[in-house]
C-alpha cells in the first residue's frame, strides 16, 4: 500500500486537490444489452478518471437488473475490472415494466444497494406506495426518477423560451414538480426511504426543502450538468449558467439533449442554493453514455443523456469558481452525502487527487467513456482528476496514462 | 454588399440588410417572371437537389420552378421515392445526397433543425423549405416581400398571425422577416395553441401576444392567417373545430376592423371556413395568389445568391 | 430603344430625351440587366446584384437599338441580346455604343459608334455621366500609368 502515502505526499507538494473517493448514486453502465455505448469495465474505468472510486449502475439494461442472479453478475463484472468499485441498483418493477413489484428482500440480499426503474418513473401511485412500503423491508431506499409522462408526452428538451424559439416540444418544469410533489406525499404517508433522483427545477429543489423541513426523511441529489449547463446550450450557447456571451456551437446538438432537460439560469442557480443549505444531500453524475448510432441523428430522434463522469469535477469546480458554491460543500456532495443515502460508511482508503488548475481539452481520444456525448466535447475545462485509489490501491494515476 | 452565407436554414440572425438584399433580389426575379420566356441562363450546369422528407407539393413546385426559370438542373428526392420510409437514417440519406454532388440541397424534414443536421455534414448549400415546427424562412422572405409590395416600407407597421402559433414554421419565420424590417407583429390564437413562454410576457423581440383577434385586428395593417392542422383537435387542444372557426377565424366582418385596404395572407393550402371564410380567402384584400408567384421569385432569389457564393466561406 | 444596365441604360435616356426634344418622337424605351445572362457567372466567386429589367412594350417585329457605354468583348451584348429574345422575336437588333475600344472576342460589330478609341489589351476605358455622379467624361487609363 505504498501508492496511498505517496499520492498524499505528491499532492501535497503540487498544491492538488485531496479528498475521500467519490461515490456517484446515478450512473447508467450499459451492461447487458447495450455494450456498444458502455461496458461495467469501461465504465468503471471512466468513473475513475472522473474522480469516483465508488459507482451505483443503474439496472435499465436490457434484461433490467430485477433479479438476483443478474444483480450477482453485475457484482462480479465490477470487480473483475478492478476500476471503480460498483454497486449495482436493482428495478423496483419487474422489467422495469412498472407493472408488478420484483423480489426486493431477494435483490438486497444479493447486493443490490437501492431500487429505481430510473428512465422510468413508477408512474402508478398504488404501486409506487407499496414499493416505498415494502422496501422497508429490504433497509434500501428507493431511487425515483419524478416525471409525470404525460405533461412530458413527446418533450424533448425544457418548455421554455428556448424551445418556443426552437420549435421542439417542451417538457415542462411543472411535470417534475407535480412528480415530486406525489413522490413527497407517498414518503409522507407508507414511510421508507425515498431518494429523488436528479432534482433539476427550482419548484423541485422548494418541495424538497419544504418536504425536509417538516421532518420528512428524504434525500435528493442533483447532477452536475443541472449545476452548469443551461436550456439555452440547445440552442447552441455554450456559456455556463453564470456566464454572458461566449462562444457559440450549431443548434440542435443531440448531445445537449438529456433527460431531466437542460434548465434555465435560475434553475441552476436554485440547485446550487439547495445543494449549499443542504436541501441537497448528494451529487450524482447520471452518466448516460450512448454510442454514436443514438446521438448521430435528428434532435427528435436522439436518446437522452450524457456521459458525464469526467466533466463533473471541472463543472463543478468552475460553479464554485463563479461563487456559486464552495468546494467544502461539493465535497461533502461527492461523499459523506451519497454514503448516507446509501446507508454505508466511506471506504476508509479511497482517495482522490485532482489538479484544480490543470487546463485539458475534452476531445473524444481524452474521454475513457465510450460515450462521448457530452455537449462539452472539444471544450477546454479547467481541473482534472490526477489519480485515485481504491481500497488503497492506486487504480487511476494520469501521469502514467500520459507517459504511456 | 457581397452575399455572405452559406446556408439558408432560419433567419433569425439575419440583419436587416441581408433580408433588404434578397427581398430586392426577388423584385428582379419577378420581372423575370413576368417575361414571355421564364427562363434564364444564370444557373446552367448547377444542380439543385429537392429533398422533400414529408410531402409538400406546393413548397416543392415553387422551389422546382424557381430552379428551373434559372436553368439549373433539378433532381427530386421525395419521401416515397427514397430510402427515408424503408427507416434509412438521415446520416445516410445526407451521404447519398453528397453523393449525388448537388450545389444546392433544398430541404423539408419533419424535425426541427434537421436542415442544420445536413448543413454540418455536406458540402453543398442547404436551403431549408420547412424542419417541424422551426422555420420555413422562404415563407416569411416572400411573406415580407408580398406586404412590402402592398403597404410600401414595413417600418412602424403591425400585422396580425393568427392560428395554430406553438406548432407553425411560419409564423416563427414571418416574426423573423417581419421584425427587422421595422414591424411589430401581434401573435392571435388559442392559449393552448401558443408557446407558454409567449403567453407569459417573453415574446419574442417586436411582437406581443393578443387571445382576443377582435382586438388584435383593430387598426392592424395586414392579417396572416394559419393553417390549422385539424389533428390540434384530437391532441385535447381544441374543443371542436366549430368554435375555432368562430372565434379565431378571419370573417369579413373581423378584416375590417383593421385599416382599409390591409390584406391578407395565408401561406396554404386553407381550410377555407376554418381558419378563413372563403369570402375573405378570394376577397379584394387577400394577396394570397400573389404570395405564390412571389414564392418563385423569391426562391429564386436565394438560389442564384447561394450558388453564386464561393464554395468554402470561413 | 433598350439601355444595358447600368449606364447603357443613362445614355439610352439621353438619346431619347435627344430625339424627342428634336424629331418629336417619342421611342418606346426600355432598360435590360443581364447579370443572370453572363456566361462568368459561376467563376467570378460571388452574386452579382441583380437588377430589375423595365420593357414595358413589346418587341416583336420591332427593330430595337441596343445601347451601352463601351463596346468590348461583345460579351455584354451578346448576354443582351439572349435576354432580349426572351421577351420575344425583335425584326432585327441593331447596336449603339458611346465608345468602341476593340479586342472583340465574339463576332460583334456597332452599327452606331459615338467614337471608335484604339486601346490595349489591359487599358481601361471609364465612363462617368452626371447621372452617376461625376461628370459626363470618357476617360482612357493606359495599363501602365493605371
Ligand atoms: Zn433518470
Amino acid at each position: 500500500m505504498s501508492g496511498l502515502a505517496d499520492l498524499e505526499r505528491d499532492a501535497a507538494q503540487h498544491g492538488w486537490l485531496v479528498s475521500p473517493g467519490f461515490i456517484d448514486l446515478h450512473a447508467h453502465l450499459r451492461e447487458p444489452g447495450f455494450e456498444e455505448s458502455e461496458t461495467i469495465a469501461t465504465g468503471a474505468r471512466a468513473a475513475l478518471a472522473g474522480g469516483f472510486t465508488t459507482i451505483c449502475a443503474m439496472p435499465n439494461t436490457e434484461p433490467a437488473i430485477d433479479s438476483p442472479g443478474l444483480v450477482a453478475e453485475v457484482i462480479a463484472r465490477g470487480a473483475a475490472a478492478r476500476a471503480a468499485r460498483v454497486l449495482p441498483i436493482a428495478a423496483i418493477t419487474r422489467g422495469r415494466l412498472g407493472k408488478e413489484l420484483a423480489d426486493l428482500v431477494e435483490l438486497a440480499a444479493a447486493g443490490a444497494v437501492a431500487f429505481s426503474d430510473d428512465g422510468a418513473p413508477v408512474s402508478d401511485g398504488q404501486l409506487f406506495r407499496n414499493a416505498l412500503e415494502y422496501a422497508r423491508a429490504s433497509g434500501r431506499p428507493i431511487f425515483e426518477h419524478s416525471q409525470d409522462l404525460a405533461l412530458t408526452a413527446d418533450g424533448v428538451m425544457h418548455e421554455g423560451v428556448v424551445s418556443a424559439r426552437l420549435g421542439l416540444p417542451g417538457m415542462a418544469a411543472a411535470a417534475e414538480e407535480t412528480a415530486i410533489a406525489r413522490d413527497l406525499s407517498l414518503a409522507r404517508l407508507a414511510g421508507g426511504r425515498l431518494h429523488l433522483s436528479h432534482v433539476s427545477t427550482a419548484g423541485g429543489v422548494e418541495l424538497v426543502r419544504r418536504a425536509k423541513s417538516d421532518g420528512l426523511a428524504i434525500t435528493a441529489e442533483v447532477t452536475p450538468h443541472h449545476l452548469a449547463l443551461t436550456d439555452e446550450w440547445v440552442a447552441g450557447s455554450r456559456a455556463f449558467a453564470w456566464e454572458d456571451g461566449g462562444d457559440r456551437a450549431t443548434p440542435y446538438e443531440t448531445s445537449t439533449k438529456v433527460n431531466p432537460p437542460l434548465r434555465t439560469a435560475s434553475d441552476v442557480r436554485a440547485c446550487w442554493a439547495g445543494l449549499m443549505d443542504g436541501t441537497i444531500d448528494a451529487i450524482a453524475t447520471d452518466h448516460a453514455p450512448h454510442a454514436s448510432t443514438r446521438k448521430d441523428v435528428e434532435f427528435q430522434e436522439a436518446a437522452f443523456g450524457i456521459s458525464g463522469f469526467e466533466t463533473a469535477v471541472p463543472l463543478l469546480l468552475a460553479g464554485v469558481a463563479a461563487g456559486w458554491g464552495t468546494w467544502d460543500r461539493v465535497v461533502e456532495a461527492l461523499t459523506t452525502g451519497p454514503a448516507r443515502v446509501l446507508g454505508i460508511t466511506l471506504p476508509e482508503n479511497d482517495r482522490v487527487v485532482i489538479d484544480p488548475n490543470a487546463a485539458w481539452t475534452c476531445d473524444a481520444a481524452a474521454l475513457v467513456s465510450l460515450g462521448k456525448n457530452t455537449p462539452l466535447l472539444g471544450r477546454a475545462l479547467i481541473g482534472r482528476v490526477v489519480a485515485c485509489a481504491v481500497d488503497g490501491e492506486l487504480r487511476f494515476d494520469l501521469t502514467r496514462i500520459a507517459a504511456s | 454588399m457581397t452575399w455572405q452565407r452559406r446556408h439558408v436554414l432560419a433567419t433569425d440572425d439575419w440583419s436587416r440588410a441581408e433580408i433588404e438584399q434578397v427581398l430586392d433580389q426577388t423584385g428582379a426575379m419577378v420581372e423575370v417572371l413576368g417575361r414571355p420566356i421564364r427562363r434564364t441562363p444564370a444557373l446552367r450546369g448547377r444542380t439543385v437537389i429537392l429533398f422533400f422528407a414529408e410531402a409538400s407539393t406546393r413548397t416543392r413546385v415553387s422551389f422546382e420552378l424557381a430552379a428551373k426559370a434559372l436553368s439549373a438542373d433539378v433532381t427530386n428526392i421525395t419521401a416515397s421515392g427514397s430510402s427515408v420510409e424503408k427507416g434509412e437514417t438521415l446520416r445516410d440519406t445526407v451521404r447519398t445526397l453528397t453523393a449525388l454532388g448537388g450545389d444546392v440541397i433544398v430541404m423539408r424534414h419533419a424535425a426541427s433543425g434537421a436542415p442544420y443536421f445536413v448543413a454540418e455534414r455536406t458540402d453543398a448549400a442547404v436551403i431549408n423549405a420547412g424542419d417541424g415546427w422551426h422555420a420555413h424562412p422562404t415563407q416569411g422572405l416572400l411573406d415580407a416581400y408580398t406586404l412590402r409590395g402592398a403597404l410600401g416600407d414595413l417600418d412602424g407597421r403591425r400585422i396580425v398571425i393568427v392560428g395554430d402559433i406553438t406548432h407553425s414554421r411560419v409564423a416563427r419565420s414571418d416574426i423573423d422577416a417581419l421584425v427587422p424590417l421595422g414591424a411589430t407583429v401581434t401573435l392571435s390564437g388559442p392559449p393552448t395553441l401558443v408557446p407558454s413562454a409567449w403567453r407569459c410576457g417573453m415574446t419574442p423581440r417586436g411582437t406581443t401576444y393578443e387571445p382576443d383577434l377582435d382586438r388584435a385586428l383593430d387598426g392592424a395593417d395586414g392579417v396572416i392567417a394559419l393553417r390549422l392542422q385539424k389533428e390540434r383537435q384530437h391532441a385535447g387542444l381544441l374543443p371542436s373545430i366549430r368554435e375555432y372557426a368562430k372565434t379565431w377565424g378571419l370573417s369579413e366582418e373581423r378584416v375590417k376592423r383593421m385599416r382599409p385596404e390591409a390584406p391578407v395572407l395565408h401561406p396554404g393550402p386553407m381550410n377555407e371556413g376554418v381558419e378563413i371564410a372563403a369570402s375573405v380567402a378570394h376577397g379584394a384584400r387577400s394577396l394570397i395568389e400573389t404570395q405564390v408567384t412571389n414564392g418563385v421569385a423569391v426562391r429564386m432569389a436565394l438560389l442564384y445568391l447561394l450558388a453564386g457564393t464561393p464554395e468554402q466561406v470561413a | 430603344m433598350v439601355g444595358i444596365r447600368a449606364r447603357g441604360d443613362l445614355i439610352a435616356t439621353r438619346l431619347h430625351e435627344a430625339i424627342r426634344r428634336n424629331e418629336n418622337v417619342d421611342v418606346p424605351l426600355g432598360s435590360l440587366d443581364i447579370t443572370l445572362y453572363r456566361d462568368d457567372l459561376t467563376r467570378i466567386g460571388h452574386a452579382p446584384v441583380v437588377r430589375e429589367s423595365v420593357i414595358p412594350f413589346s418587341i416583336d417585329d420591332r427593330i430595337v437599338v441596343l445601347i451601352d457605354d463601351v463596346l468590348f468583348t461583345g460579351r455584354t451584348i451578346r448576354a443582351a441580346m439572349d435576354a432580349l429574345v426572351d421577351y420575344g422575336r425583335p425584326r432585327a437588333i441593331r447596336l449603339a455604343v458611346l465608345v468602341d475600344r476593340g479586342h472583340r472576342e465574339l463576332p460583334i460589330k456597332a452599327d452606331f459608334v459615338g467614337k471608335n478609341v484604339p486601346t490595349n489589351l489591359a487599358d481601361d476605358v471609364r465612363v462617368q455621366l452626371i447621372e452617376t455622379g461625376g461628370a459626363d467624361t470618357v476617360e482612357l487609363v493606359q495599363a501602365a500609368a493605371a
